[in-house]
């Protein structure tokens, strides 16, 4: 029965455990081992290349496009993640940061359609020199 | 105010009139990021803002771009160069770049040193990044002036649309300013962490507060934005 208590109480006191153990963990810092930073360092290079050599070998239309957007959002998913420590915050400081840009995506779907009918009118009414 | 004390039916401390009883309501304890100092959600909080600035400037970029009707000149020619004899396309910025993703390598090894209050290496490292910080907006400034030479200008250029120069100067110069306040601020705060000032808990000239090791991983969170936000020009204005 005491022991049962006993348990009871580890079994609760546990998390608070774990708690004060994060806690400190932070108190010190954010500390990662140096490998992790040098295979990103690595994994950064690798992926700057690549997107150099999509220019170097002169790619175009639609694989251009992708390949660029996939080197530009691994890289900075790589740094925000581990180079800035994104990936050991908690949730309420990751997702007050990173969601907020988001609203920038509809500000850039607005502004394409606002420049499609610039194009539009340009084309319409100036018949420009192309 | 009566509605106001009916929907609080908890203890409500009395509070001064006026915009002292707002400033206080305002600062009374509310703490959202837990574990994180003040000193870096702010830096969080300003990064966030300055992601919006360089947002609405490459927005503003695609939207000259996609709307003209003259044709874009072609970034992977501007920016080519020619070493020893050969032709090479982008190649100073594919430089820049490799000397940027190298300083924000070193500064993370700084940040890490600083944690385990190794002062010495951690100064070493953030004067490493200061230096790649320097080169490159030395490079910068070699590519402005060749751009310049060859006749570009915010209203106009050789070879095209006219809004590549607005575009290009706006961008390049906004980003080539925040890499030389980052270096001012590196050489700042690495003069601190060298003096050991960290280590004997001195307080700031400025601010007369207790610095702490954190500091080097906010400058660091700086430092890394400012890499960041090469990432994004570089594949929409340079590669695009």
């Amino acid at each position: 029965m005491t022991n049962a208590a006993v348990h009871m109480e580890e079994g609760l006191l546990a998390p608070a455990h774990g708690a004060v153990a994060t806690a400190a963990v932070h108190a010190k810092g954010q500390q990662h081992p140096i490998k992790l930073y040098l295979l990103v360092w690595g994994w950064l290079f690798v992926l700057s290349t690549c997107s150099y050599l999509v220019d170097y070998f002169g790619l175009h239309g639609y694989l251009r496009w992708s390949l660029i957007l996939l080197f530009m959002v691994l890289k900075a998913g790589l740094i925000v993640a581990v180079f800035m420590h994104m990936a050991w915050e908690r949730l309420a400081l990751a997702y007050a940061i990173l969601l907020p840009p988001v609203a920038v995506l509809v500000f850039v779907s607005i502004m394409v359609l606002e420049s499609e009918y610039t194009h539009f009118l340009r084309v319409l009414f100036f018949a420009g020199p192309s | 105010m009566a509605e106001t004390v009916l929907t609080n039916p908890g203890q409500s401390p009395a509070r001064l009139e006026g915009w002292r009883g707002i400033a206080a309501d305002w600062a009374s304890d509310q703490r959202a990021f837990k574990n994180v100092s003040w000193g870096k959600a702010m830096m969080w909080i300003f990064l966030l803002s300055d992601t919006f600035i360089f947002s609405c400037f490459l927005l503003s970029y695609m939207t000259a771009r996609m709307s003209t009707t003259v044709p874009w000149p072609n970034p992977s020619e501007v920016f080519a160069l020619n070493i020893a004899g050969k032709h090479i396309p982008l190649i100073l910025i594919a430089i820049m770049t490799f000397i940027l993703i190298s300083s924000s390598g070193t500064m993370a090894m700084a940040v890490n040193f600083g944690y385990r209050r190794d002062r010495v290496r951690t100064a070493i490292l953030m004067l490493v990044t200061a230096a790649f910080g320097a080169t490159f907006v030395g490079m910068q400034a070699f590519e402005w002036t060749k751009l310049i030479m060859e006749g570009v200008r915010p209203w106009g250029n050789p070879w095209g649309a006219p809004q590549f120069g607005a575009s290009f100067f706006m961008i390049t110069g906004f980003h080539g300013t925040h890499v030389t306040i980052g270096v001012i601020f590196l050489i700042a705060i690495a003069r601190k962490v060298f003096r050991g000032d960290f280590d004997v808990e001195r307080r700031g000239f400025f601010t007369s507060r207790k610095g702490y090791y954190e500091i080097v991983e906010i400058t660091g969170l700086y430092w890394h934005f400012v890499d960041l936000v090469w990432v994004f020009i570089f594949a929409f204005f340079y590669l695009w």
